[in-house]
């Protein structure tokens, strides 16, 4: 919403700086975006006149100028236009001017060896316009050294709000002049709009032609004809008016329409009565009806929107943009002029769908004033009859304005309750009766008023709206601050979740194994989506911003490797990146999880990428990715007593080189492994790459304990001892198995068991492996004697022999 | 005697004539071991009358004495040298630079650390976290928080839907953490004093606006909280969150459908080059959002707005971060790019608390 300081003082008796007043709207909730002062801006430029141009002498293109300013002696200025003559009048500025459209302050100069005191200059260089062709061209009597912007009348600033939504009172001039008023800056200027005179019935009719139901659509209609009326361009001060605010005056009745739009947030359309046929029906559009609009484009139109009609079709459409048919130009000797109130949401819908914005949308979809549908009307009869002469009919309505009566109960003690600011009673009732409001004390409880809310304000529903009205107007910044006490007065408890505490401890412990956390979109593409086992058409977003971001994701891999990717194709292929983030199983509010994962690629190995003369340069692999996962799970002290790994993983995994974490077969939490060729053929990235995701809401909560006591350190007395085996196992033969059938044969004495070397080669046949296990004995109560000891490394070989056909290696 | 001068001459020439350990054990051997020179005159005085005993048995002796001397002198001379000469061997170029510790190279994304610095801030308030689904209803999103159906204020969200489902319910992608006030205050009894950082997502995408964001709302509802305990706990909080002893705060009055008043809130800065300093200069720079809650919020939600009230925040975590942290764009935010995560993102022991600085 924009609008002059002249324009303001049409509706606002004030003595105010234009400072005060750009400081109290934003204080009062209308925030000002931007003020644009053209005396302000162009203050150094003056009228000038050129004296003499002669050609540089070392330039072609350039003259130099003997300019007098007004300042006394001739100035001299080298300039490059092509119309820079002798005799002619311009623009001057004097060295210390800012320019705005180059965003320099000019200075002194010497142009190829001549000297240069200032510039004469172009309206482009003022950004007045576009034109760069040339210097200013001013009439022979314009005042030398006076400020162009006052011969020019350029002093008007532009104040520019940035309205909220609820306050369709403030879209018009006088709206705002009577929130200033209120807050205090100056008396709103009411002009009664007096009735205009019906010299005659007015020749159109209108009908209303709703179903009961659709009545809504369209309250009210007032329509009037003026006839008689000359159409040309409108006054200079409405013109320069609705020019400074960003409007093109297209004729008066157009202008007027526009101005009354601004002035009092009250669209009007105007018709020319000789093009509308028959009379005028305000209707629903027919599916597939057409109408060529003012903007000259055409819209289809349907149902959802309303129309005003005649017997030649659509002549406009209502509350957005009238049609071009029977538009207004300088050829209209009698107009209609409608002045109509509309259902907000219809009028959003339509705008939108039709894809139109235009200020009478915006003001029908905020709510216009009721009570100002008739006056507004008159207002614009009086602007023709002013502007365009000729004689007003009688004005006919159709429908019934509406008579809003809304009433508020309102104890004052409300504003202390919900601001606590302690304010006057009577201080409050004058802000409210400022704005519009009428209050009437209870005559039974003078702690309580009825409000009666103006039909202006339909954003006041409650108590609390009237307690904003009261805080805005007086400043939210005498609300003092008020320390928050403590619910209770003790050292803050925890506050964390279990599932918020392995979140952060997630992605501690991940960077601390020099994984780098990104952040990728929630959403990704169909076709990744479906590889990673999502796609469900209930997690297709219906308008995705992109292609490729339609689906939500059901796994953090799909990003987060397509991230390695881009990352290799800019050079850095040792990517390291994890993530911790929301997957979507479903729409569901609990099919959301939250998953944590991690891709290494090329060389990105726990200890480091890239080659190192410490040792050879590998490729990353599976068993780096599973120390990933195990040491998380360790960061964030996950029991894992019951945690199974099982051989092979989803899909994407590569079959062979990749796990399974469980909690028992119903359980799965996560996934480990390289990347399944295929997958990353599809996904178009390209290896090595290894990664693992782990759903950190499957992972089981430890059990409660009552106390924080750690279990009693038992310590022996008696050394440990270790005995090496090395099995000779078919190739297929795991080494956990190994491990469990060797802890089975011993479950008191050992304490360890570690694989400390995995053989294949010469000396071990083919299809099988030799795999070493050193165990840890841990005596109990008395040194093993090598008889028990023997009998301990026989039941061992025996177990492991039973359970996995291993042979002892000789 | 002379054999005995001799022998000694031969003895000690020998010793140190020894160019290492074991030719010295060779000497020692050949004169003090079993069958060794000295050994032998050593057995000779069992022979002896004891007068010749007397005698000879003292010179002997004394050879033998300064022979076992010389013999560890030369030793502990040779152990040195050979000492010396292992370490000279073993000497390595210790210039030769070590791997860095994953730690060292590891990053928290700066979006993490920032929520981590509101948990430290606001835990110490006595504020819990709460957290909800990011595909909501829109009676969540929108309804119940007080935004009317075909009101404009809906369409500003730009909001993400998904396909009606079989019962005819369209899902959404909530535009705020609004919705997350909604659960908290439907499931819990009053007083109620929560924080509620989230992804929330809006059709948007241009220069300073991503499709995907961060926002943190606070909500706190009891009997007695008022503006003014809002305006204490956002000029504590910004002067926590951005460690400047003291910020200046400007409350604008505003419109959101969820809260009533309302208010945008900017606050004082000084911005030079790409840096921008709080508690000082004469710019505002818009942060948050907020307000008292809006009695039709509670009613929705089930609480009698006469009993309880409350008010409501919410700002961008990822605003906030590039504001204390100087990111110039939003968008490298989520392009995973290691160059950016490295130079913006955080150590992985840089863990924000009270007692030791948000920021270390």
């Amino acid at each position: 919403m924009k609008f002059t300081l002249s324009w303001l003082k049409d509706h606002l008796d004030t003595t105010a700086s234009l400072a005060e007043i750009v400081e109290t709207l934003t204080k009062i909730g209308l925030e000002v975006e931007a003020v644009d002062d053209p005396a302000e801006k162009l203050k150094d430029f003056v009228v000038a006149y050129v004296i003499d141009a002669k050609q540089h002498p070392n330039a072609d293109r350039l003259r130099v100028c003997m300019v007098d300013a007004g300042t006394g002696a001739p100035v001299q200025v080298v300039c490059g236009a092509p119309n820079a003559r002798t005799g002619m009048k311009s623009v001057f500025s004097p060295p210390g001017t800012y320019i705005p459209s180059k965003k320099i302050t000019l200075g002194k100069g010497v142009i190829r060896g001549v000297e240069s005191n200032g510039m004469l200059c172009s309206a482009a260089e003022l950004e007045l316009s576009n034109d760069h062709d040339g210097i200013i061209e001013l009439p022979e009597d314009a005042p030398v050294g006076v400020r162009y912007t006052d011969y020019a009348g350029l002093g008007e600033p532009v104040i520019d709000i940035n309205l909220t939504p609820n306050r369709a009172d403030a879209t018009g001039v006088h709206g705002i002049a009577r929130d200033l008023a209120a807050a205090g800056l100056g008396k709103l200027k009411e002009r009664p709009i007096k009735p205009a005179q019906g010299a005659f019935p007015c020749p159109v009719g209108i009908k209303l032609d709703f179903v009961a139901e659709d009545a809504h659509l369209a309250p009210a209609f007032a329509l009037r004809a003026v006839r008689g009326v000359r159409n040309g361009p409108s006054p200079e001060w409405m013109q320069k008016r609705l020019k400074a605010i960003g409007l093109r005056p297209i004729n008066a009745l157009v202008d007027i329409t526009n101005y009354v739009t601004f002035d009092r947030g009250r669209p009007l359309h105007v018709f020319d009565a000789k093009k509308v046929n028959g009379q005028l029906v305000v209707r629903r559009a027919r599916a597939g009806e057409d109408v060529l609009a003012l903007d000259g484009k055409t819209y289809r139109l349907d149902e959802a929107n309303v129309v005003i009609a005649d017997d030649n079709g659509v002549e406009s459409i209502a509350g957005v943009m009238g049609g071009e048919h029977s538009g207004c130009d300088e050829n209209t000797t009698e107009v209609l002029i409608e002045s109509a109130l509309w259902d907000p949401i219809n009028i959003a819908r339509t705008g939108r769908g039709l894809g139109i914005n235009t200020d009478a949308r915006y003001r029908f979809e905020r709510g216009v004033d009721p009570a100002f549908c008739i006056p507004g009307a008159e207002l614009a009869t009086h602007l023709v009859i002013e502007l365009c002469g000729g004689e007003s009919s009688e004005l006919i309505v159709a429908g019934a304005v509406p008579q809003p009566n809304k009433t508020i109960e309102f104890p004052w003690s409300e504003v202390k309750r919900l601001t606590g600011l302690d304010l006057e009673t009577s201080k409050m009732a004058a802000t409210l009766e400022k704005l519009g409001f009428l209050v009437a004390t209870d005559p039974a409880d003078s702690g309580r008023a009825h409000v009666r809310v103006p039909s202006w304000r339909a954003d006041v529903e409650g108590k609390a709206d009237l307690v904003e009205e009261i805080v805005r107007i007086e400043g939210v910044d005498n609300v003092a601050s008020t320390p928050l006490q403590r619910l209770e007065a003790s050292v803050p408890k925890a506050i964390l979740t279990l599932l918020q505490k392995r979140v952060r401890l997630a992605r501690r412990a991940l960077a601390s194994r020099g994984l780098i956390e990104a952040v990728t979109w929630s959403f990704i593409s169909k076709d990744r989506a479906e590889l990673f086992g999502g796609g469900k058409p209930e997690l297709a977003l219906a308008n995705p911003i992109a292609a490729d971001l339609s689906d939500m994701r059901p796994s953090l891999l799909p990003g987060l490797l397509a991230s390695a990717q881009r990352n290799a194709d800019r050079g850095f292929g040792d990517a390291a990146l994890f993530e911790v983030g929301q997957i979507f199983r479903g729409d569901g509010e609990n099919d959301q999880r939250m998953s944590a994962a991690a891709v290494r690629r090329g060389t990105a190995k726990p200890t480091g990428a890239g080659r190192h003369w410490s040792g050879r340069e590998t490729p990353v692999d599976v068993f780096d990715v599973k120390a990933d996962v195990l040491s998380l799970l360790a960061a964030m002290g996950v029991p894992t007593g019951g945690l199974q790994l099982v051989s092979g993983g989803p899909a994407w995994f590569h079959p062979g080189r990749s796990g399974t974490l469980q909690f028992g077969p119903k359980n799965i939490v996560g996934h480990f492994g390289e990347l399944h060729p295929k997958a990353l053929e599809t996904l178009d990235v390209a290896g090595p790459l290894a990664a693992f995701e782990i759903i950190l809401d499957e992972i089981p909560a430890p059990k409660a304990k009552p106390t924080k006591v750690k279990p009693k350190l038992e310590l022996s007395e008696l050394m440990p001892l270790d005995r090496d085996f090395a099995f000779v196992v078919d190739q297929s033969i795991k080494a956990a198995d190994i491990v469990k059938a060797a802890q089975a044969a011993e479950r008191n004495l050992i304490t360890g068991i570690n694989v400390f070397d995995v053989y294949q080669g010469v000396g071990i046949p083919d299809g099988k492996k030799s795999v070493a296990l050193a165990v840890t004995l841990q005596p109990r109560e008395k040194t093993l004697t090598d008889i028990e000891i023997d009998a301990i490394t026989t039941k061992i070989v025996a177990e492991v022999t039973k359970k996995t056909g291993a042979i002892l290696r000789g | 005697m002379t054999d005995l001068a001799a022998l000694e001459s031969e003895t000690l020439a020998a010793v140190a004539a020894a160019s290492d350990e074991a030719a010295l054990e060779n000497v020692r051997v050949a004169a003090l071991g079993k069958k060794g020179s000295i050994s032998a005159l050593l057995a000779t005085l069992g022979k002896m009358s004891p007068d010749e005993r007397k005698s000879a048995g003292a010179a002997i002796n004394a050879l033998k004495d300064r022979a076992t001397a010389a013999i560890g002198e030369r030793r502990a001379l040779l152990k040195d040298a050979a000492l010396t000469a292992r370490l000279a061997a073993e000497s390595v170029d210790v210039t030769l630079p070590v791997r860095d510790a994953p730690f060292e190279t590891g990053r928290i994304h700066p979006i993490s650390q920032v929520m981590d610095e509101l948990t430290a801030i606001f835990a110490d308030m006595g504020f819990s976290i709460a957290e909800g689904p990011d595909v909501e209803s829109d009676d969540y999103n929108f309804t119940k928080l007080n935004f009317p159906s075909g009101h404009p204020a809906r369409e500003m969200h730009d909001t993400f839907f998904f396909n009606p489902g079989p019962n005819g319910e369209r899902k959404l992608l909530r535009t705020h953490t609004s919705p997350v006030q909604v659960r908290t205050v439907l499931s819990k009894t009053p007083p109620i004093r929560v924080i509620c950082p989230g992804r929330t997502y809006r059709c948007d995408s241009d220069q300073t606006h991503t499709p995907m964001f961060h926002q943190v709302e606070g909500l706190v509802i009891d009997k007695t909280a008022h503006l003014g305990h809002l305006k204490w706990i956002l000029e504590e909080f910004c002067k926590a969150f951005f460690e400047v002893p003291s910020v200046k705060m400007r409350f604008r009055p505003s419109f959101f459908p969820f809260t009533e008043p309302s208010m945008e809130v900017d606050i004082q800065c000084r911005r030079s080059g790409g840096e921008i300093r709080f508690g000082e200069g004469d710019d505002w720079l818009e942060i948050l959002g907020c307000g008292m809650v809006h009695a039709n919020v509670l009613r929705n939600c089930g609480v009698d707005p006469d009993e309880y009230q409350g008010f409501a925040w919410g700002m961008g975590i990822d605003r906030i971060a590039m504001l204390k942290y100087g990111m110039p764009d939003l968008r490298p935010f989520f392009e995973a790019d290691v160059r950016w995560l490295s130079h913006y993102g955080f150590r992985p022991l840089d863990l924000p608390s009270l007692a030791g600085g948000l920021s270390g």
